[in-house]
């Protein structure tokens, strides 16, 4: 086992134990703080897979922008930790099938998939460069698609908060 | 083996130096900050300590580090005592990848005169800056105090908005230079600093830059005059210190990259490397406190109109003026 | 448009020029122990007991000070001398409480407790701020050199007879007044 499986599986297991930690907190704030977590580990396993572009993206992206904002609005309108779990017995079992399912999919794939299972990946690294140059060669169309969704979402956003003149109730302020 | 022992010892003594010379020198810009501002306002500043007060920070020091630490009742407590070592982490940790020199030659070994040349610096850069964000918002809510509360709120969404702005100034000075490494934009302005090039860029990038260093006139979450001390109210002591050494090294690590990615870095006649780099590091800090001595603080919402309406666009419209010129 | 652009940049640099020229400005600021400010005679600080142009205690034990004193830090207990002359037996004013307002130096008839400059009178211990008799009573007038109350009073003590006190009448026989 070289240095990097061991941080392989250290970081995956922080990431798991994170995850299942903000999944199970009742405290928003606390939930929202180990997603945070979860989010910088797999942006280190990013880093450990060679790709140092993705893994900062996802810290400044999720864990730095996204998460700030679920944050604020958690922040804001002050939830108060619920008593019980407010959660069915179905709940528990439908999502434990779900998660079930899923592992043993990825099981079944690890295990069957890839030339000469249990043999080391190949180091490689994505310069940025190379990985900007990759996306907008290939894949332009995609990246053009989903930069058009954003912008209609960003129009339909200030659309829905400027309310229409007249319209204005008393309590909104001019913003 | 012997190599990577090396290595790693050389890897420390360069995080150790950088280090000390930016914990040293952020307990003198405290020192100089308000012996300016002093000065600024026609009165010395603390000339009590030593001569010319020169052992202020030190008796600071001993001051925070032998207060009591207080936390308030009902805080949060793992965050609130965690959130002040997070706002300095984040601001210490950049500094890891600004060069301070070219590479130097020691026994036929290349050594880099930078912690770590990484590939996506100026992202790593970014990332702890938003990162940064959550050392204020935790900060304030975990004090379970409306003035924290507030202050942290109001941190959040300024260093939100205005991290926008940072990061789109700074586009131009990567499509000139055709790199995120911070060692390479050094090197691509061998010819000409880019402030000369991207005067624009320059301005919005240093505005944004006090507004992530929460300072004055953008120190809204931290307005004394309305929020006690915003997110910091409830605390005291060392923890209290760390937000405090965050700041100052906050403001020496935007003045840093205004040099790496503007004024050329290192680079400059006569003097060394390392000196040039925290000549320039100092003269935009000496900046920062001059614009704190002259203007006042925005109110929120020409925060926000500045951050959104006038920064951003302008951003964007050097991005595209950039991009048609290397087009062309 | 261009203009009001123009009219904000000119007031930001105006507001810069003006700052960065305090850099050059001697500052106004006074080091205060190098450098002690003289203060005017009536400025209100440590209080004092004076003396009559002729050494005597002009002090007359009236309690008005001690009365019209709003922390109520002055106390005594008057006495009479041998002559008919009234004297504070013991004389106490706690500094600790005393908010140096002035307004005993105001009630004063005989101009004996005064207020002084000296602002340095600091303790460690509170008790030492409690200042009796013999540390209030000075060898001097104070601001007043040439009151001496008993001239004025219209109290026979051996200074002068009735009527013989500066601007005072002659004692008026009551029973020639009547209608």
């Amino acid at each position: 086992m070289s240095v990097y499986s061991i941080f392989f599986y250290l970081i995956a297991a922080l990431m798991i134990l994170s995850t299942a930690l903000a999944v199970t907190r009742k405290n928003m704030v606390h939930a929202v703080l180990f997603l945070v977590i979860s989010f910088l580990a797999s942006a280190l396993l990013f880093f450990l897979l060679g790709a140092p572009l993705l893994g900062i993206l996802e810290v400044v992206i999720y864990a730095g922008a996204i998460m700030v904002l679920f944050l604020f609005v958690v922040m804001m309108i002050r939830i108060r930790a619920t008593e019980g779990s407010g959660f069915l017995l179905w709940h528990y079992l439908g999502a434990g099938g779900l998660s079930a399912l899923y592992v043993a999919a990825c099981l079944l794939l690890v295990r069957h998939s890839g030339p000469g299972t249990g043999a080391p990946m190949p180091a490689a690294v994505a310069a940025p460069a190379d990985f900007g140059l990759y996306l907008f060669e290939r894949h332009w169309l995609g990246i053009e698609i989903v930069s058009l969704l954003l912008l209609v979402a960003l129009i339909g956003v200030l659309h829905l908060g400027l309310s229409p003149a007249g319209q204005r109730s008393g309590k909104g302020g001019p913003y | 083996m012997w190599f990577w022992l090396l290595g790693y010892l050389v890897l420390m003594a360069k995080i150790t130096a950088v280090l000390t010379a930016v914990m040293v020198l952020a307990a003198y810009l405290v020192l100089v900050e308000r012996k300016l501002l002093g000065r600024f306002q026609v009165r010395y500043g603390p000339n009590r300590a030593g001569i010319y007060g020169i052992l202020q920070p030190v008796a600071d020091g001993i001051k925070l580090l032998l207060k009591e630490d207080l936390m308030p009742e009902g805080a949060d407590r793992a965050i609130f005592l965690a959130a002040p070592a997070v706002v300095a982490i984040t601001a210490l940790m950049m500094f890891a990848v600004v060069p301070f020199g070219p590479r130097l030659t020691i026994g036929g070994r290349e050594i880099p005169m930078v912690i770590t040349d990484i590939n996506v610096g100026l992202l790593y850069v970014f990332a702890l800056s938003s990162l940064g964000v959550y050392g204020v918002a935790l900060g304030g809510w975990a004090s379970n105090s409306k003035y924290a509360l507030l202050g942290g709120i109001r941190g959040a969404a300024q260093m939100i908005s205005y991290e926008l702005a940072l990061g789109l100034s700074i586009v131009p000075v990567v499509m000139l230079a055709g790199s995120f490494s911070l060692v390479d934009i050094v090197n691509a302005q061998a010819g000409l600093p880019f402030i000369l090039v991207q005067p624009l860029a320059f301005g919005v990038f240093l505005i944004s830059a006090m507004a992530e260093t929460k300072r004055i006139p953008f120190d809204l979450p931290e307005a004394e005059t309305e929020l006690g001390a915003g997110y910091h109210t409830e605390y005291s002591g060392m923890r209290f210190g760390l937000f405090f050494l965050g700041e100052y090294v906050h403001m020496q690590v935007m003045g840093a990259l205004v040099a790496v990615f503007f004024l050329g870095g290192w680079r400059g006649p006569v003097l060394p490397p390392p000196v040039w780099l925290l000549v320039k590091i100092v003269l935009v800090v000496l900046f920062m406190i001059w614009v704190r001595a002259t203007l006042p603080r925005l109110r929120y919402d020409q925060l926000m109109n500045l951050g959104w309406k006038v920064l951003i666009p302008l951003a964007l419209v050097n991005i595209l003026i950039t991009g048609a010129f290397m087009a062309a | 448009m261009i203009r009001a652009g123009i009219d904000i940049i000119a007031s930001i640099a105006a507001g810069f020029y003006t700052t960065g020229r305090h850099l050059f400005v001697r500052p106004f600021t006074e080091s205060y122990p190098e450098y002690k400010r003289p203060l005017p005679a009536r400025s209100r600080a440590r209080i004092i007991l004076t003396r009559d142009p002729e050494g005597r205690e002009r002090c007359v034990a009236c309690y008005l000070c001690s009365g019209v004193c709003p922390v109520n830090c002055i106390s005594m207990q008057a006495a009479e001398d041998s002559r008919g002359r009234r004297y504070a037996a013991w004389f106490r004013i706690n500094f600790g409480r005393c908010i140096y307002c002035g307004l005993c130096e105001q009630a004063c008839p005989t101009s004996a407790i005064q207020l002084t400059p000296d602002f340095e009178h600091i303790r460690r211990d509170l008790l030492d701020m409690v200042f009796e008799k013999q540390d209030l009573l000075v060898d001097h007038c104070g601001k007043d050199p040439d009151y001496d109350f008993y001239q004025h009073a219209g109290v026979v003590t051996g200074l002068a007879g009735k009527g013989d006190h500066i601007s005072e009448n002659a004692p008026v026989n009551t029973r020639t007044n009547m209608p």
